[in-house]
């Protein structure tokens, strides 16, 4: 054969392995995903194994920042460019590009009996199927249990209240030097349970976002308190503007913070950050006047409507949504399952951390006592309105910038200027 | 009579490479002889000028009146069409205030603490980035040691990404970095440098002219080079004195250069965003967040995109560059002019 004759057959079997791999996969999905962790391996694993059993589907994760899920996302789905699933915070005030998936499913009834709770909080207005929760969170508090023993102090039991924490953490802080007695993450979402517990009612009796009332000003004056006594760091919430999310999560593993009011989804990352370096101990939520609660919350992966294959997409998250390769993720990722018969029945969390299981534990045991109120609030489209309002002016006025009751009028303002915008043309 | 040199292998080389050019341009020559001799000469300067200004339009001009448009709407819609016309409600939102001075008595409060902080910020890093580029400029155009090196030195941080910029500056400034490991070995308390509304805006201004200063301290240098030596020569051999050479010699003939300083540094200090935004955050509470963030706030990271009132804004900015640009265009043409 001679060397002109070689090039020609080369060139031709790959012109046909190109012509035949085009051909195979008869539908490119692609799926917009964050990490907290490093949950994307997880989920590739699973996409591995779907793409193997279905030749004719490919699916490409594209894995973004956070910011990029809050920000670019809704911008993208706007303008009709989105992906065909994404890996979502805000459930309910994307809900209008969700795909029903109703009709293409193999089994609808499974995904009611299992995620039923939680279609709400992507469907408020209706009972559509757009996807599955892939973290069920918690929020709650972290607390340094090995800075409480080398202090000396007992750590607040059950029942214990915010104040009873804030005196302990404060003379835990005060025996070891410790820069930060208590931190909190700069979220209106972490804000919201203790105000909750403090009596917020969140609505008014019509179901009407009301944001600021004698409960929340209780629970926001307590944080703008602590501020200013030093059981909390200014750097965290005086440090930025706006809305903006910080986390203590470096400060609380690097043994700087005594208690950290963060939630569940931080336990992988102190498994693998903190290990057993010290005990890191989750706590139940502590008590205001009201209750002792947190806010339920998570992320879920929705299916856009504006995907050009829809049957494709219903039945990719009909393989994820399958209860083994559930657990199989939540399992890895020591994540809090979204799915009501594995909640039940358990899920084999890959770690033998004592710390994580106990976190795992209490986080699951929160659950059952979270305030109704907690519920309605993660279910409502637009809470984000009401936790970036109660976020930016709290941190206006730990700096001094505002009164507090400067302060609680324009979060009240500014809830009532973003609805009333969002209502123009609608 | 003498052969013919025969090319050498380089010229060869050049001739076979600048062969598709050649063939380029005389198949371009065809059409443009053809619009020459149906519009004539006088046509020809605008052809030329024709791809740049299709380049600009498209991604200038029309973006500008788009976002015209949007300033008039309202809603949450993306698309123009979808959008609902309220007029000019979304300026006089902006401009609803009992005292102009005082923004918390404006009902957007943070657009006009996002005016106060970038005046401020503008004030005092223009001020402070020309003095600075100016000494430095004068420094490296003497006969100095290791001139070239200092040069690139100064010159460096603006080849750095302003993310970058801010993201070295940031880790020097926290809590546990390095200026306050520094303050402790000397015996000090650490500094929250990013707390303090003052310390955050210092910080603000001095990144900002540490990133920047090497740009404009070599247009001052060019500006240095240019004043012919021997006007120093002869204020040397009359005795003036070195204040006197600097008031009466270098900087009126160094004026044009500085004001085209001033001029593109006021430009680009009213529209500072990245490094702030990444140093800061805005922080602390609203006392760096400038107009270009509360403009990026506005539109894209509350819940409900407001992007009218976020064009509304962004025009108001507009207006103000475009002032400035007249400035710098009639100082230049004041320049020209002699």
């Amino acid at each position: 054969m001679t060397n002109r004759m070689k090039t020609l057959l080369g060139a031709s079997v790959l012109s046909l392995a190109l012509l035949t791999g085009n051909a195979m996969a008869e539908a490119d999905l692609r799926m917009t995903w964050y990490n907290d962790g490093n949950e994307s391996e997880a989920m590739q694993a699973l996409l591995d194994k779907f793409e193997k059993q279905n030749p004719d589907i490919s699916v490409t994760l594209d894995v973004v920042p956070y910011k990029a899920i809050l920000e670019s996302l809704p911008v993208q789905l706007a303008a009709g460019d989105g992906p065909d699933i994404a890996r979502v915070t805000d459930l309910g005030g994307l809900s209008k590009y969700y795909l029903d998936m109703t009709p293409y499913l193999e089994n609808a009834d499974y995904w009611r009996e299992n995620f039923g709770p939680f279609l709400k909080w992507l469907d408020p207005d209706g009972d559509q199927i757009s996807g599955f929760m892939t973290q069920l969170t918690v929020t709650g508090p972290y607390v340094n249990k090995t800075l409480f023993e080398q202090a000396g102090v007992a750590m607040p039991g059950e029942g214990a209240t915010w104040d009873d924490w804030a005196k302990a953490v404060n003379e835990v802080a005060a025996k070891l030097d410790i820069p930060i007695p208590m931190a909190w993450d700069r979220s209106g979402h972490r804000v919201s349970g203790p105000a909750i517990a403090m009596g917020a009612k969140m609505f008014d009796d019509d179901g009407n976002p009301a944001l600021v009332d004698d409960g929340l000003k209780s629970m926001a004056t307590k944080l703008y308190d602590w501020h200013q006594d030093g059981t909390m760091a200014k750097e965290l919430w005086g440090s930025v503007s706006g809305s903006t999310y910080l986390g203590a999560n470096e400060d609380f593993a690097n043994a700087q913070v005594v208690m950290y009011m963060s939630g569940s989804w931080q336990i992988p990352q102190f498994a693998d950050k903190i290990g057993d370096a010290f005990d890191w101990w989750a706590v139940p939520a502590p008590c205001g006047t009201a209750a002792c609660t947190g806010m339920p919350g998570g992320a879920a992966l929705v299916a856009m409507k504006d995907s050009d294959h829809p049957e494709e997409v219903a039945k990719l998250m009909d393989f994820l949504a399958q209860e083994e390769n559930l657990a199989e993720f939540y399992g890895k990722n020591l994540f809090i399952p979204g799915h009501l018969g594995l909640a039940t029945g358990g899920v084999d969390f890959a770690t033998d951390d004592p710390r994580a299981k106990h976190a795992l534990e209490t986080f699951a045991n929160a659950v059952p006592g979270i305030s109704p109120t907690a519920f309605d609030l993660q279910g409502y489209a637009n809470n984000r309105v009401m936790f970036n309002a109660l976020i930016s002016r709290l941190g206006e006025a730990i700096v001094g910038e505002l009164t507090l009751d400067q302060a609680f009028d324009r979060m009240t303002q500014d809830v009532e200027k973003q609805l009333a915008e969002k209502e123009r043309g609608n | 009579m003498s052969p013919k040199p025969s090319k050498t292998a380089s010229e060869q080389l050049q001739a076979i490479a600048a062969w598709p050019l050649q063939m380029f341009f005389r198949l371009l020559d065809i059409p443009l002889r053809g619009i020459q001799k149906m519009g004539g000469i006088g046509s020809m300067p605008y052809v030329f000028l024709l791809p740049n200004l299709a380049f600009f339009g498209m991604f200038v001009i029309i973006p500008l009146f788009i976002n015209f448009g949007f300033s008039l709407t309202g809603g949450t819609n993306l698309f123009l069409q979808d959008r609902v016309y309220v007029g000019g409600e979304q300026y006089s939102f902006l401009f609803e205030c009992e005292n102009y001075m005082v923004s918390a008595t404006c009902q957007e409060d943070r657009f006009w603490k996002g005016i106060f902080n970038t005046a401020i910020f503008v004030l005092f890093q223009v001020t402070f980035l020309v003095i600075f580029s100016l000494i430095t400029a004068i420094i490296l155009n003497r006969k100095i040691r290791a001139r070239g090196f200092f040069r690139a030195v100064f010159f460096f941080p603006v080849l750095l990404s302003p993310v970058v910029v801010a993201l070295i500056w940031k880790w020097i400034l926290l809590r546990d970095g390095i200026l306050n490991a520094f303050l402790v070995t000397l015996g000090l308390d650490k500094i929250l440098f990013f707390v303090s509304p003052e310390w955050a805006m210092f910080w603000a201004v001095f990144v900002s002219i540490w990133a920047h200063m090497g740009f404009y301290t070599l247009i001052l240098l060019a500006g240095l080079q240019a004043i012919p030596p021997d006007l120093y020569e002869a204020a040397e051999m009359d005795g003036t004195s070195k204040e006197r050479v600097f008031w009466r010699i270098t900087l009126p003939l160094l004026w044009p250069n500085m004001l085209v300083v001033i001029v593109l540094a006021l430009i680009k200090g009213v529209q500072i965003f990245d490094e702030v935004y990444v140093l800061t955050g805005g922080g602390p509470g609203t006392a760096t967040q400038f107009i270009v963030q509360y403009i990026y706030n506005t539109g894209f990271t509350n819940q409900v995109q407001n992007f009218g009132l976020a064009s509304a804004s962004s025009v108001v900015l507009g207006v103000v560059l475009f002032v400035l640009t007249m400035l710098q265009l009639a100082a230049t043409r004041r320049r020209n002019n002699g």
